[in-house]
């Protein structure tokens, strides 16, 4: 066994300047999380659209719905990321083209696709979590809104959805805690979020796994305090005496 | 848009095609297995086991499978090294399967743990009132019958663990979609190659879950 452990590596210098190699899970953490965040409100945004749309009556805004979510389940996230990093730039107009592949820098550029691609791929999902929520509530609470008059808007808007989002919080809780963790697939594209960073410390000292330690922590810690703030969300906006807030 | 490339190289799309099935084959049934095992850990009256169990589980959970994948690829040699004192070549293959077995043993834990506590406990009662020990009450008793229940749970994971084999291409082995990148390079036709690699994942999986949901339509009583 010839492995030299050495705890302190966090602490010495990288050799590139005056960075030690914390400064790199630093800022991988903060590229991990300005990946994760954005394109969670963004998934979060379009998939409550697509889950209403699914329970729509009527059947071309439930169908177009459906195909969506379909399509964006059964392809695999890697190949969706490959998609808008390399085939989906090559189409847009001439100016925005260059603007993408030359202006941008390269961290910026790997950035947009990376954010895209993970709004989309997880708006499927929550997708589908809007729509078991909105389904779950009991028919009456439709038919009583549009027997005084809502418009199916309001319906929506008053009584189906703060409802519905109430009772989903567990389920997009846990699609909130798998963005963070999809978005390392950012490291394939060359963004230096945090698994890029802890791969680049583990064959710059060789000392694999004590960068690979830390990586792990830092994800579990990062899973552990969303949770908690999910849960202490959930609470505070439960409504005593109703679905769900009964438990 | 030029497809035309595409059927010539279709051997070895295959070879990829080939290689993402053996890992996926592999890895579904060490999962299962490593993850019944530990799912009878966590049911254990044993604190400390359920206990370690748990951790376990919480701990793959809460880490990509990427992480995994790259870890694993890099420390699987080492330990293996550490262990026989002497080097041994641990292909990317090996390392990947090892990974996406403890990985997926989690999530399969989880699934293995539902399906054993959705049968009554009177089943239970009644294997031990017969005289059965544990080992028999577990293997005769309960779990034929809570696999029965959870195999569409089991194979819905199964398919997105298919999705997941993708990521091998982190550590260079030649997967499907490996096989499509390098291949659509050579052939200046890149675009194409990653599209259609995207429609056969398309069409497997889906056709893989329309099937398992009619599949849970007929088991559902």
């Amino acid at each position: 066994m010839n492995y030299n452990w050495d705890w302190n590596i966090f602490f010495k210098s990288t050799g590139i300047g005056s960075e030690i190699y914390l400064d790199w899970f630093i800022s991988g953490l903060g590229w991990t999380i300005a990946v994760a965040l954005v394109a969670w409100i963004a998934a979060l945004a379009i998939g409550s659209v697509l889950g209403v749309m699914r329970t729509l009556p009527g059947k071309v805004l439930p169908a177009i719905a459906t195909a969506y979510v379909e399509l964006f389940r059964n392809v695999p996230l890697l190949v969706q990321l490959f998609m808008w990093y390399f085939v989906v730039p090559d189409y847009l107009p001439e100016a925005t083209q260059i603007w993408f592949k030359q202006e941008l820098n390269p961290a910026t550029s790997a950035y947009i696709s990376v954010v895209v691609c993970l709004a989309l791929f997880t708006a499927a999902r929550v997708c589908e979590q809007v729509r078991t929520g909105i389904q779950a509530l009991p028919r009456g609470q439709s038919a009583a809104a549009l027997a005084v008059g809502f418009s199916i808007g309001q319906t929506y808007r008053y009584v189906l959805l703060p409802q519905a989002f109430r009772v989903i919080i567990p389920p997009l809780t846990s699609e909130f805690l798998n963005i963070f963790k999809n978005s390392s697939v950012a490291s394939l594209i060359g963004l230096m979020e945090l698994l890029a960073q802890t791969k680049q410390t583990a064959e710059f000292s060789a000392n694999i796994f004590e960068a690979f330690t830390l990586a792990t922590v830092i994800y579990f810690v990062l899973n552990m305090s969303l949770m908690t703030l999910m849960n202490l969300i959930e609470k505070k906006v439960r409504i005593p005496g109703m679905m769900g807030g009964a438990k | 848009m030029d497809f035309s490339q595409i059927i010539p190289s279709l051997p070895s799309l295959w070879d990829g095609m080939k290689l993402t099935l053996q890992l996926l084959a592999l890895a579904v049934l060490g999962g299962i297995v490593l993850g019944t095992v530990l799912a009878l850990a966590r049911m254990s009256s044993n604190t400390v086991l359920s206990g370690l169990a748990k951790a376990y589980v919480n701990y793959f959970r809460s880490i990509p499978l990427l992480l995994v994948i790259t870890w694993f690829y890099l420390a699987v040699p080492m330990i293996l090294n550490w262990i026989t004192g002497e080097f041994i070549a641990v292909g990317a293959f090996t390392s990947c399967l090892v990974a996406f077995v403890m990985f997926e043993a989690a999530y399969y834990c989880e699934i293995v743990r539902a399906g054993i506590q959705s049968i009554s406990k009177g089943q239970l009662n009644a294997a031990y009132a017969l005289g059965m020990n544990y080992g028999q009450a577990m293997r005769l008793i309960m779990l034929p019958q809570a696999f029965r229940k959870m195999t569409p749970l089991l194979l819905q994971q199964s398919i997105i663990l298919f999705q997941d084999t993708s990521l091998v291409y982190a550590v260079g082995l030649i997967d499907f979609l490996n096989a499509a990148r390098a291949r659509g390079d050579i052939m200046g036709q890149s675009h194409e190659f990653l599209i259609f690699a995207g429609a056969v994942y398309f069409v497997i999986s889906f056709g893989a879950s329309t099937v398992v949901k009619r599949l849970q339509k007929r088991l559902a009583v």
